[in-house]
């Protein structure tokens, strides 16, 4: 317990059905089809898929949040993690916002799909390496304050490890990046994360299913 | 012994691991290893004494973080003062009898450099500053730059150290399995850039294993000319039975690190997981070895944030297009602060194939220092070829020279004592690879040896400020031949004098031979080929001329310079897709019958263009914008709000409606077709996303609205200084974050001080009707077609 370690990971393969979503496209056309393919083609060797994380006790969180307390009842332990997919994806969305913000939208939802992926990735991951584990839980989620995030990046230390950086403002860079606690137990998990237990019931990218 | 004095004949071990050590003696997760010099001071001290023992030259102080971004100036005063304490008592209790020697050790600050974070270079090198202070007023004996993982904070920190002391100074960069730095850069990128700025040993340290940083130090070895340091890890750390352990041991350590000393690196030592016991192992391995020397590798190059341009035998393109001379609509954009403008230049130059691109933006109404250096910030963020920073005026060079992420060539200095007065400390200062001309106080001379004897001048003053001929590239200038038969001659022959006798490299601006001449780019690329013949080994050119490129490809597979003709054919097959594009946008058009609504509401940029540059040989402009452009927005627009058209969609129409409109405006004698006001917008201070504002602008703009873009991360006096200025009956703020809707209101209070009439429009992820009530904002807009509708409804109320 308590090291930190770095795991690169192979990059998981491309939902276009979630793409779609993050990009607030309920019906395709062959305009916007072709649009992401070529945005997924010029994206897809610039990514990495880096995550560095650790497996702490319970007591290591201190932060007072009733909903991440939820979360993590019946858990033994905890895994801390953050995740990037690379500031290069930052590069293509301020490159294609000078010149064609259709494709920087694109991209822009490119990454959320896959940091969204890469973060399944991880949580399988540590299911095999720890134990049953809990639906992630991040900074910001519910009431655990963004601030939280402080704590990530002095435990983590993320930046030296894989690139991510907290700016003042709390914003990661590389954007597409995720912090979150996954709670370890030994019980069998049947809740499983959903958009149905958010309580933002206006979110625009609220599943319907 | 001064240490750089040592390091001609001798290597240099550094310590190893520090952290990993700590953990051990009980340091927390996420506590503060700096403190531990005040709190632990035996610990510390032992630590280091152990590495003396263990036959390390130099050991690092425990000061990685130590900033003032983490700790209160007299804390941190307190940190550097008893780590180095600690360091020299450690120097003291050793027995053994290497030299020895203390470097104040200066780690990453943890933040993101702007543009992609928050932190502002100038920022960043006053952080970096402040411990090189303390480190020199406590008496370190050089500074060590290590683990940087960004070449932007690198530069930053050891342009702190120059600035700020003559110690020694070490740099050594951490690199990802893919072999470049987590932000792009090459290893051989950064061997350009602080070579030219002047560390004085460079290297590898940290993130993984002496094997698997094999391919990188080797690249190091090749490049660099001063020596070459190698810090890896013990491996990979892995947890075996709830203990953590490194996966390469002290034996198989320095097996591998003696081999690559072997192979040239001068300066090593252990990063993380690596003990005391790994040194001595890797002092006793490379006890027989005898340190190879350090060649000068001659290099010409230049570097972006990515990678080296080097100046070989393949001719380099230095794209000419980013420059006012000549060109109204760049005028324009100048004065109007349109970056974007500039930055769609840089970026179609580079899909044209440039290798450089150069950046002029001197025009005499313009702050040139001011735009220079926004504009070479702005091209570095999104575009990752090398810039030619090209002005005559030495504070813009050096503005735009100091934020450059990079290596950059520098357009240029020449033969007058005043110009090489001026621009050679900044050469010697910031690095860079200098274009001088052959000219000096007497003008240009007119035959080759004259501008050959200016060029040897040019390289013996050079040599006083220790700038090497590598880092000078001759411009013996090209004069117009209509007015001067005989000039482009002599040109050639210069490029051949200078290129031969010397031993330097050429480059000239072609384009102005054929000045007044019918036809231009034939006499343009001719000459350019006869250039290239002569050895010319870069050109300042317009790579949207089709005859220059052709003559470029055509040169280099005629010489034996293009392995396979492979890109010459790549480049022969783009000249045939511009006559199918053309067939196919008639063929779209038969099929749809009148068409630039279509190609706008289908999204089709290219067609769009087309099409309007037809249409406007028969009808007006205006009626075009009227009868076709507007109409078809409409039906996008309104299909959005109906929900039948997506975003993407609305964007695609937006952008094929714009590119309809560049058009039209380089057909019209005046280019305010439009009465609609003015609108300021912006991306509030703190936030770093403008995805959504640029979309809100791009829409605005289609409807007549002349847009003022203030970018992100916007401070509220910029934004208020700007409307006031422009009188904007209207501003636009977005934010994404709750953190940044602060920052917002604060922008709303003050707008509300200094612009009373002004509107203010809010939009962003976090917004909501209320959040915007909250703030005093005049409209929460939802989306970007309803910014566009509020701001119809404004303009035409005429506040």
């Amino acid at each position: 317990m308590n090291t930190v370690f770095t795991k690169i990971f192979n990059p998981p393969s491309f939902n276009k059905g979630e793409i779609l979503r993050y990009a607030g496209v309920k019906e395709l056309t062959a305009e916007i089809d072709t649009l992401i393919d070529e945005c997924i083609e010029e994206a897809k060797d610039k990514l990495t898929y880096k995550v560095c994380y650790g497996h702490f006790p319970l007591s290591f969180i201190q932060a007072k949040s009733e909903k991440l307390e939820k979360n993590l009842s019946g858990c033994n332990s905890i895994v801390l993690f953050a995740a990037t997919v690379g500031i290069e994806l930052d590069r293509l969305i301020s490159r294609y916002g000078k010149i064609s913000p259709a494709k920087a939208l694109i991209f822009q939802a490119i990454g959320t799909e896959r940091i969204e992926s890469l973060c399944d990735e991880f949580c399988r991951f540590a299911e095999t390496e720890y134990g049953h584990t809990k639906p992630r839980f991040s900074p910001g989620y519910g009431d655990l304050p963004l601030e939280v995030q402080k704590d990530f990046f002095r435990v983590l230390d993320p930046s030296k490890r894989i690139g991510l950086t907290l700016n003042e403002s709390m914003l990661m860079t590389p954007s597409k990046s995720v912090t979150a606690i996954i709670g370890i137990t030994d019980e069998e998990i049947t809740e499983k994360k959903s958009c149905k237990t958010c309580n933002k019931t206006d979110c625009l990218f609220r599943r319907t299913l | 012994m001064n240490i750089k004095e040592y390091l001609k004949n001798n290597f240099i071990y550094l310590d190893g691991g520090m952290g990993t050590l700590l953990q051990k003696e009980g340091l927390l997760p996420g506590e503060m290893p700096e403190r531990w010099n005040i709190t632990h001071p035996e610990v510390i001290t032992k630590i280091h004494r152990d590495y003396f023992d263990a036959g390390s030259n130099v050991v690092n102080t425990n000061t990685f973080g130590a900033n003032i971004l983490k700790f209160a100036p007299y804390e941190l005063e307190e940190i550097v003062k008893a780590a180095i304490e600690n360091a020299k008592k450690a120097k003291e209790e050793s027995a053994s009898s290497q030299p020895k020697w203390i470097a104040l050790d200066i780690g990453p600050s943890g933040r993101m450099l702007a543009p992609y974070g928050d932190f502002q270079f100038e920022d960043a090198v006053k952080t970096f500053a402040e411990t090189v202070k303390l480190g020199v007023k406590y008496g370190a004996d050089l500074v060590v730059i290590e683990t940087m993982n960004d070449s932007y904070e690198t530069k930053a920190a050891l342009l702190a150290v120059k600035e700020n002391c003559d110690l020694p100074v070490f740099v050594s960069n951490a690199y990802g399995e893919d072999g470049k730095l987590m932000t792009g850069a090459s290893p051989s990128a950064m061997v350009a850039m602080l070579e030219g700025m002047g560390a004085d040993a460079i290297g590898i340290n940290c993130s993984l294993g002496p094997r698997a940083l094999m391919k990188v130090c080797e690249e190091y070895l090749s490049k660099a000319s001063v020596p070459v340091i190698l810090k890896p890890n013990a491996g990979l750390p892995k947890a075996v039975d709830g203990e953590t352990i490194y996966d390469v041991l002290p034996d198989e350590f320095s097996e591998d690190v003696a081999s690559l000393m072997e192979k040239g690196v001068r300066i090593a030592g252990g990063c993380c997981g690596t003990t005391p016991e790994y040194i001595s192992a890797l002092v006793n391995k490379a006890s027989t070895l005898t340190p190879k020397e350090i060649e000068k590798k001659n290099i010409t190059c230049v570097s972006s944030y990515t990678h080296t341009v080097e100046f070989n035998d393949v001719p380099i393109l230095i794209g000419e297009r980013i420059n006012p001379t000549g060109k109204k609509r760049f005028k324009e954009a100048l004065k109007n602060n349109d970056i974007d403008y500039i930055l769609n230049e840089g970026i179609s130059q580079q899909e044209k194939g440039v290798h450089i691109l150069d950046v002029n933006v001197g025009l005499p109404e313009i702050d040139e220092a001011t735009m220079l250096k926004k504009a070479v910030f702005e091209l570095q963020a999104i575009i990752n070829l090398p810039l030619q920073i090209d002005t005559s005026d030495a504070d813009a060079m050096e503005k735009a020279l100091r934020i450059y992420n990079g290596k950059a060539m520098i357009n240029s200095v020449n033969g007058k004592k005043e110009s090489m007065d001026a621009v050679f400390p900044l050469v010697k200062k910031y690095g860079g690879l200098v274009v001088a001309l052959t000219l000096d106080e007497n003008g240009i001379p007119a035959t080759a040896e004259g501008r050959f004897k200016i060029a040897e001048k040019i390289l013996s003053e050079a040599s006083k400020y220790g700038i090497d001929k590598k880092d000078i590239i001759f411009d013996p200038l090209t004069l117009t031949v209509s007015a001067e038969p005989e000039a482009a001659k002599e040109t050639l022959e210069a490029v051949n004098m200078i290129k031969n006798k010397l031993g330097v490299h050429t480059s000239l601006g072609v384009s102005n031979v054929s000045f007044g001449l019918p036809h231009r780019d034939a006499i343009n690329s001719t000459f350019f080929s006869l250039a290239m013949n002569n050895g010319l080994s870069a050109a300042i050119m317009n790579p949207y001329s089709a005859e220059m490129m052709k003559a470029y490809y055509s040169y280099c597979a005629l010489s034996g310079l293009d392995e396979n003709f492979s890109d010459y054919i790549s480049f022969a097959e783009t000249l045939t897709e511009v006559t199918t594009t053309s067939t196919t946008v008639k063929k779209t058009e038969e099929l749809q019958g009148s068409s630039l609504q279509k190609a706008i509401t289908k999204g089709l940029k290219e067609q769009a263009a087309l099409i309007t540059k037809e249409m406007l040989t028969e009808t007006p402009p205006l009626s075009i914008v009227q009868e076709e452009i507007i109409p078809a927005l409409n039906i996008v627009g309104i299909g959005f709000e109906n929900k039948t058209v997506y975003l993407p969609q609305l964007l695609m129409s937006a952008e094929a409606a714009k590119s309809a409109f560049e058009v039209i405006k380089e057909n019209m004698s005046s280019d305010n077709a439009s009465n609609k006001c003015n609108i300021v917008i912006a991306t509030v201070k703190g936030d770093i996303h403008d995805i959504g504002k640029n979309i809100v602008k791009l829409l605005l703009e289609n409807y007549g609205f002349k847009v003022t873009d203030l970018g992100k991360d916007v401070p509220p006096e910029e934004i208020v200084k700007t409307s006031k200025e422009l009188c904007a009956p209207i501003v636009g703020l977005s934010a994404l974050m709750t953190t940044t809707v602060p920052a917002m209101e604060e922008t709303i209070k003050l707008l509300r001080k200094e612009c009373p009439h002004c509107k203010v429009v809010v939009g962003g992820a976090v917004l909501t009707q209320e959040y915007a009530d909250s703030i005093g904002a005049d409209k929460y807009a939802k989306d970007a077609m309803e910014t566009v509708r509020y701001a119809e409804e404004i303009d035409k109320k005429g506040i």
